[in-house]
């Protein structure tokens, strides 16, 4: 009798521990999943913040975050979703920009055609950097005696010159 | 009947264009008065023949003739007068007429002037004037036509064509799709002919510029003539953008006002050359520098009021396809390539002639810092135009269009105009001819210390952005040498005249408008900077969904939802309107209502936000989404703009000093020119 008692106690015990385990795993299995996903939504700021450096691919120029189609609304309820998900603000720029197209993205990534934008920038801007160069070094290397002799000209004729415009210019005031 | 006569009329005007051009080419060629005053007479008939056609075009407007294809495009019954009157130019082929009109009217003023001793100009002034103005009225009239009319033909057929084919019955729309909402704006009413006033203006020294390439007179004469048109033309242009920038900022519901969009490029870039042009154009005058590069200049602009206009009228923008099926975009391109290479090709035929009298002596001398100035500006223009042509071309090639967002191009940018800033402060005190550090360095030295305070108290407030504490300084620097220097031109009048402080000041502006409206135009510049530092470091936002009786808080500010309310409006509108309570740091201060308004003719929406203003902040708010049937909920969107309306308070000292430099001198023309001879034989105005 002892011996049955004994018996089922352990049956009992094995069934409890393995609807232990059962349960733990469960558990561990949803709390695995509960913490995966965030409890909270991601706010509207959120999705505004990874939307302001997106443009909306239908429309020109507008960012996302303020563009208001249709369309452009679900594409911020992707983004909301896909940061619920986890995704990093760099991963979900990667993914509207291979969806969409570069155009989607606030400036043309360093790649294929657009390096000529690039390239021909620098040009410009080393265009004006060079000429302006040139005239202060064209500037630079004139004789000191040139500059002497035009620093005390020119402020003379202008000087003279204002102040028989000045003096023209009262006499016509009294007479008027 | 009305369309025909203004089409009648916008023929005989392309006519009589095309003989002023004809009559002002032979009449220079052979040098026969009575030819170029021919042309003259023409180009002076050009202007009633236009107004013809477009008082025809708002007549149509008014009295809802949307029979004719454009009313119905830009026109509704329940528009207001004001905006059936505006809508001129509320779209493509109407605003080509408005351009037109402009055109001519500014041609007619040129007309009227006394041309004595520039007569050698005026045939071709007559001729640049006149092509421009026969290829807009050309493009309306076998282009862009505003009078084309709907037909129905025999077979039941829907047809658009000027004149009624054979067995079509006219079609007459019950009421017509009304004026795009966006632009139903006071700002945009007045944005539009500012822009275009700019435009055209820019046209007549462009024009002198030519015929002082054409006829050899290479001296600074053409550029004293049209300074006062440059001027006019910069005011135009400048008004045009701050109205369109405040426009952006009331209706397009992003909390900005300016957002690097291509038409606001397209815009801005004959700005960037224009404002360029009007310092560089004083070295020439002063001294004889740069006369090569001021015709350069001049062309540029040309071409940019043009290829601004081409931009925004052609379809290109949207898509490179657009442009190739549309006509007027290849005709445009074609016009704008033909005058640059036309102009160019002039300009190298004179090269030889248009050395500069003087030469740069001090990096330090006023001329050495305008010539930065200028090389700023052009960069600036540069980034600008190929931020805007890249998409095409990169579309043109790969298929794939690219984007040039406002981050992009403020990082590029804001360190131009930065160092702008910082020439704007220093250039005024540099000497013509030559400065040294030395005397610099003694003349800035006290507002540099008043710039430093500024500097301080931002540190002492709490800024640590790095570029605010340089922006707010730039600010401090400028304003404190433009006042330093009108406090010593004052008190030095004071001291020699014992004229009282306010007459010395009302004397000194009076007899040098363009130097002293030129220093408030400045001073303009630097509050607008101050009100752009302002929103683009330290804007914040957010935005949250609430139920009747929550709140959202951003910057000190709460913002509490109290209704919502939707309903249909008689003028058209189906209007969404949220009421809020906003307080600020625990303190009521008002209600706020941003509301939406759908437009039922032209099937579009427009955002209006609910603004509270002062001069420390705006708090700037937009109903973004609500729910149909559900009163008690609704999503807002908050902006802090701090000093924004800094922004608005400089538009309106620009305004100002533009208007004192460009007023009329009380002395004429000649009494200066008699004080220029007397002074000095070697500085002649001529």
């Amino acid at each position: 009798m002892q011996e049955k008692v004994n018996t089922l106690s352990m049956k009992s015990y094995r069934s409890l521990g393995l609807a232990i385990l059962l349960a733990a795993v469960l558990l561990a299995l949803l709390a695995g999943s509960v913490w995966a996903q965030d409890p909270q939504p991601p706010s509207d700021d959120e999705v505004n913040k990874v939307a302001k450096e997106l443009y909306c691919p239908v429309c020109e120029n507008i960012p996302l975050d303020v563009c208001p189609t249709q369309a452009c609304a679900q594409w911020r309820e992707l983004i909301r979703l896909k940061l619920s998900q986890g995704w990093s603000e760099d991963e979900i720029r990667t993914y509207f920009a291979q969806q969409y197209g570069d155009r989607v993205l606030a400036a043309p990534p360093l790649q294929g055609f657009n390096w000529v934008f690039y390239v021909l920038l620098g040009v410009f801007v080393v265009v004006a950097v060079v000429v302006y160069i040139r005239v202060v070094r064209n500037l630079r290397t004139k004789p000191a005696a040139a500059d002497a002799v035009v620093q005390d000209e020119q402020p003379a004729i202008q000087d003279d010159y204002l102040k028989k415009l000045e003096e023209e210019l009262n006499r016509r005031e009294k007479s008027s | 009947m009305l369309a025909n006569f203004g089409f009648g009329a916008l023929i005989i005007t392309f006519l009589v264009a095309l003989y002023g051009i004809g009559a002002a080419i032979y009449g220079g060629v052979k040098n026969s008065a009575r030819w170029v005053e021919s042309a003259r007479l023409a180009m002076l008939l050009t202007f009633p023949l236009i107004t013809l056609t477009a008082v025809s075009i708002i007549i149509m407007l008014v009295t809802r003739q949307y029979q004719v294809q454009y009313v119905y495009n830009v026109t509704s019954d329940t528009m207001p007068l004001y905006l059936k009157i505006t809508a001129l130019w509320g779209g493509q082929a109407g605003s080509l007429i408005f351009w037109s009109w402009l055109m001519a009217a500014f041609a007619t003023a040129v007309t009227l002037r006394k041309w004595d001793r520039d007569r050698e100009f005026l045939p071709w002034v007559i001729v640049v004037s006149l092509i421009t103005l026969a290829f807009f009225v050309g493009m309306s009239i076998f282009v862009e036509n505003p009078f084309e009319r709907f037909w129905l033909s025999a077979s039941g057929r829907e047809m658009v064509a000027m004149f009624q084919p054979a067995g079509a019955t006219p079609l007459i729309p019950s009421d017509g799709r009304g004026l795009n909402p966006l632009l139903r704006h006071p700002g945009m009413v007045i944005h539009p002919p500012m822009l275009y006033l700019g435009f055209v203006s820019f046209v007549i020294p462009f024009a002198f510029a030519i015929a002082a390439l054409i006829t050899g007179r290479t001296d600074d004469r053409w550029i004293r003539i049209t300074r006062r048109w440059s001027l006019v033309a910069w005011i135009f242009l400048s008004l045009g953008l701050v109205l369109g920038s405040r426009w952006a900022y009331d209706v397009l519901g992003w909390g900005g006002y300016w957002g690097w969009d291509p038409v606001e490029i397209a815009a801005f870039l004959p700005w960037l050359s224009g404002t360029a042009f009007l310092h560089s154009v004083m070295i020439q005058e002063k001294r004889g520098m740069f006369k090569r590069w001021n015709m350069v200049l001049v062309i540029v602009t040309y071409a940019l009021v043009i290829f601004g206009t081409f931009l925004t009228r052609s379809g290109v923008l949207s898509s490179v396809h657009a442009f190739a099926q549309s006509a007027i975009g290849p005709l445009f391109f074609g016009f704008i390539g033909v005058t640059f290479i036309a102009s160019l090709a002039l300009l190298l035929h004179r090269w030889k002639d248009l050395t500069s009298a003087g030469q740069l002596n001090s990096m330090l001398s006023r001329e050495a810092l305008f010539l930065l100035n200028n090389l700023l500006f052009m960069l600036i223009l540069l980034v600008c135009l190929w931020g805007l042509i890249f998409p095409i071309v990169s579309e043109l090639f790969t298929g794939q269009k690219v984007t040039f967002g406002p981050p992009w191009y403020e990082r590029i940018t804001g360190p131009l105009f930065a160092a702008l800033l910082l020439l704007m402060g220093v250039a005024p005190l540099s000497a013509w001819g030559h400065s040294t550090v030395k005397t610099l360095g003694r003349a800035m030295w006290k507002p540099t210390i008043v710039s430093v305070a500024v500097l301080a108290v931002a540190l002492a407030t709490g800024v640590r952005s790095v570029g605010a504490l340089i922006g707010f300084w730039l600010v401090g620097f400028v304003i404190a040498i433009t006042l330093y220097d009108y406090g010593r031109a004052i008190w030095a009048r004071h001291k020699r005249s014992h004229e009282p402080l306010p007459v010395a000041f009302w004397n000194l502006v009076g007899r040098n408008r363009r130097r002293y409206g030129g220093y408030i135009i400045h001073l303009g510049i630097v509050l607008m900077a101050l009100g752009i530092i302002g929103i683009e470091m330290f804007q914040t936002e957010t935005q949250g969904t609430l139920k009747t009786g929550e709140s959202l808080s951003l910057s000190g500010y709460t913002v509490t939802f109290r209704s919502l309310a939707e309903w249909n409006n008689p003028d058209g509108r189906n209007i969404a309107r949220a009421v809020v309570d906003v307080s600020k740091d625990g303190r009521y201060l008002g209600q706020l209502a941003p509301r939406r308004d759908f437009y039922f003719d032209a099937q579009q929406s427009m955002t209006i936000p609910g603004v509270r203003s002062t001069m420390e902040d705006d708090l700037y708010l937009l109903l973004v989404d609500w729910e149909e049937f559900n009163s008690n909920q609704a999503t807002l969107k908050l902006f802090h703009n701090p000093l924004i309306n800094w922004l608005w308070v400089g538009s309106v000292v620009l305004i100002l000093g533009m208007l004192v430099a460009a007023w009329p001198d009380q002395e004429p023309d000649a009494a200066v020119q008699r004080a220029a001879q007397k002074a000095s034989g070697r500085v002649t105005a001529d």
